[in-house]
């Protein structure tokens, strides 16, 4: 059963050009330079103990026999426990169900994985094997006859004499390519400035998030912190106690949340350091700033009270809220946009103006 | 009126006028009366120097003498102004063990409380009189009787999950501050925590009192919930997951790669 020679050392060229008869097709084993070192060829084979010793055989065949009689009852298990297990038990801490199901299922797959090979490692044959890579090329008699062919077919088709057919097919396939392009139109409308513009705008009431109630100044503590929206992502009630819809929704509703969450922060108004032509856009200390980071525009609210730096969980971006929002560290290579705020008749807290600039990460266009 | 008038000469007239100015007057008297009594007040009183005796020992090396704090040159401070922080702040940071701080710190974090819950109370009355400052919850104002879970849950996102993690787990901040777990917090600590804001956290005392109610309501029922997805891993998220696939996952394959490739045992010459 070896196909190595009787010294153990691989077959060469020479021993096969001897008369070996392993089949193997002469023109397309590589030629091969002189090895500099002598090939040690593969060790001698050693039988298993499996192979010399039936009792070790036998019991062989019993593990594997029981790996697969375990992964069988396993398999019933699973089906037991899908039944009788109730879906609110616990089990350690964790959902009894979910535990059964994995542990069963998982370990029946894996005693028959475990028995497989072990099947193959104790009783399969085991005797080395020798196996040539044969070259890439086929011979010269099958490439010329795939010439041949090629040439046949041209000749009857007539490919090469009746131009009106062929440059017909030609054209027809190159416009065939116009419908995938003109799909391409569906990719756009292209954006425009829509990047740039946030649905705040003069007068617009900042809102508490999730809740959509308006905000007193008096609200906010020193210290405090409100993560906010615009008004007209929520519904409100008209005076006459109708509900007036939200003016975003649906698909809309989504694409604006993405740029327009604000956080709203109070310092003490000692503590601010207004930037030139900021010097009113807070309300008694409340300043008002973008939540998304300006480096890839993760939402970020960890703002510390006392050291005002609002931090972005995903780089490490930080930036001074005390300070025009400027990048004190991280990836960041602009500062947090800021809102200026105002205070309608009514007392609630309103922007005082949209963004002066766009919000959110860098892009191509934003120059 | 006319028939009253014709009583007026009756002989039980003058004992009915009489009962009726009793009435009256006591009743005026019931209504404005200071509304604490006396005795009290004076107990009031006794607990406030209790709690200045006590703070002059244990926190004015920081705080300074009167609670108006230390200022250091670099305009920082040892410890800050405690004026106008309230009761609510000190049964926080002394109930929790955060303060007196073991050593002066980025962060105070939680340990065995040094005060026992009479002291407290007596610190909590000195700060309080210094200033007006959020009052140490009653049992009903943080009761999760009737509070809604997923109103809770929708906050908890908003507002805490920055800092807290969507699970509660806590998480990091700069310079070596941290965001500390929520589980196993008391529900009086966690109402005051976003009351007053200890520490680098803000103030969330404009969540209305049903709104701090479901938050906390949300981070018990995450408490209870068993795990149903397998270890959690310490909800830490992605990292751990991470962590523990590669090297938990990955090492557990490489071994199961080695044994299949092992030659195994081999019967030796005098089988051949």
């Amino acid at each position: 059963m070896t196909s190595h020679g009787p010294d153990g050392h691989l077959p060469q060229r020479s021993a096969v050009t001897d008369g070996d008869t392993t089949g193997q097709d002469l023109s397309l084993l590589p030629d091969r330079p002189a090895e500099p070192v002598s090939d040690p060829g593969i060790p001698p084979h050693e039988p298993r103990p499996t192979d010399v010793d039936p009792v070790l055989e036998r019991r062989a065949e019993r593990q594997v026999a029981m790996l697969f009689a375990s992964a069988a009852l396993l398999a019933l298990a699973f089906c037991v426990a899908y039944f009788t297990i109730d879906e609110s038990d616990i089990f350690l801490g964790y959902g009894a169900l979910n535990l059964a199901l994995g542990l069963t299922l998982g370990f029946a797959l894996l005693f028959i994985g475990v028995g497989a090979i072990q099947w193959a490692r104790k009783l399969m044959a085991d005797h080395e094997l020798v196996e040539y890579r044969h070259g890439a090329a086929s011979t010269a008699a099958d490439r010329a006859e795939s010439i041949a062919a090629f040439q046949a077919g041209a000749e009857e088709s007539g490919f090469g004499r009746r131009t009106l057919v062929r440059n017909s097919l030609l054209g027809s396939l190159a416009v065939l390519g116009l419908p995938a392009v003109v799909l391409l139109r569906d990719l756009g409308p292209l954006p425009g400035d829509a990047f740039a513009r946030t649905v705040w705008k003069k007068g617009v009431r900042v809102v508490k998030d999730v809740s959509g109630e308006p905000i007193r100044p008096e609200e906010l503590s020193v210290g405090g912190q409100i993560n906010a929206a615009p008004a007209s992502f929520f519904e409100t009630e008209g005076p006459d106690g109708t509900v007036i819809p939200a003016e975003y929704e649906g698909h809309q509703l989504q694409i604006e949340k993405t740029k327009a969450p604000v956080i709203l922060v109070r310092m003490a108004p000692d503590d601010i350091t207004p930037g030139p032509g900021r010097e009113d856009w807070g309300i008694d200390g409340i300043l008002c700033y973008s939540k998304i980071c300006t480096h890839v525009g993760c939402p970020i609210s960890l703002w510390e009270q006392q050291t005002h730096q609002l931090l972005c969980p995903c780089h490490q971006s930080t930036f001074d809220l005390a300070d025009s929002g400027r990048v004190l560290f991280g990836p960041a290579a602009r500062p947090m946009p800021q809102l200026p705020l105002d205070v309608d008749e009514e007392g609630y807290l309103i922007a005082a103006d949209g963004f002066n600039e766009p919000v959110g990460p860098s892009y191509w266009e934003r120059g | 009126m006319k028939k009253l008038s014709t009583h007026r000469r009756h002989p039980l007239a003058g004992l009915v006028v009489v009962l009726l100015g009793l009435v009256v007057a006591g009743g005026l008297y019931a209504a404005v009366r200071p509304a604490a009594a006396e005795g009290s007040q004076a107990g009031d009183q006794e607990l406030i120097a209790e709690g200045r005796r006590l703070f002059v020992v244990g926190c004015s090396s920081c705080h300074g003498l009167n609670a108006e704090g230390i200022e250091t040159k670099s305009g920082g401070n040892n410890g800050p102004s405690l004026i106008g922080v309230g009761a609510a702040a000190v049964d926080f940071q002394v109930d929790t063990g955060r303060m007196p701080m073991a050593r002066p710190d980025v962060q105070a974090p939680r340990k065995e409380k040094v005060y026992n819950d009479d002291e407290i109370a007596a610190l909590a009355a000195y700060v309080a009189s210094l200033a007006p400052g959020p009052a140490i919850p009653a049992p009903e104002d943080y009761s999760t009787e009737g509070a809604s879970v997923v109103r809770g849950g929708e906050f908890f996102r908003t507002n805490c999950t920055a800092c807290h993690n969507f699970a509660g787990a806590g998480g990091a901040l700069a310079d070596g501050r941290y965001a500390p777990p929520l589980r196993g917090v008391e529900p009086k600590h966690i109402y005051e925590a976003m009351e007053t804001g200890p520490q680098q956290m803000p103030v969330f005392s404009w969540l209305d009192e049903q709104d701090k109610r479901d938050i906390i309501a949300y981070l018990q029922r995450l408490e209870e919930q068993p795990a149903y997805g397998g270890p959690s891993l310490g909800s830490r998220g992605p990292v751990t997951e991470g962590l523990w696939g590669w090297v938990g996952g990955v090492g557990i394959l490489v071994l199961a790669a080695v044994w299949i490739a092992n030659n195994g045992a081999r019967a030796g010459k005098k089988h051949q």
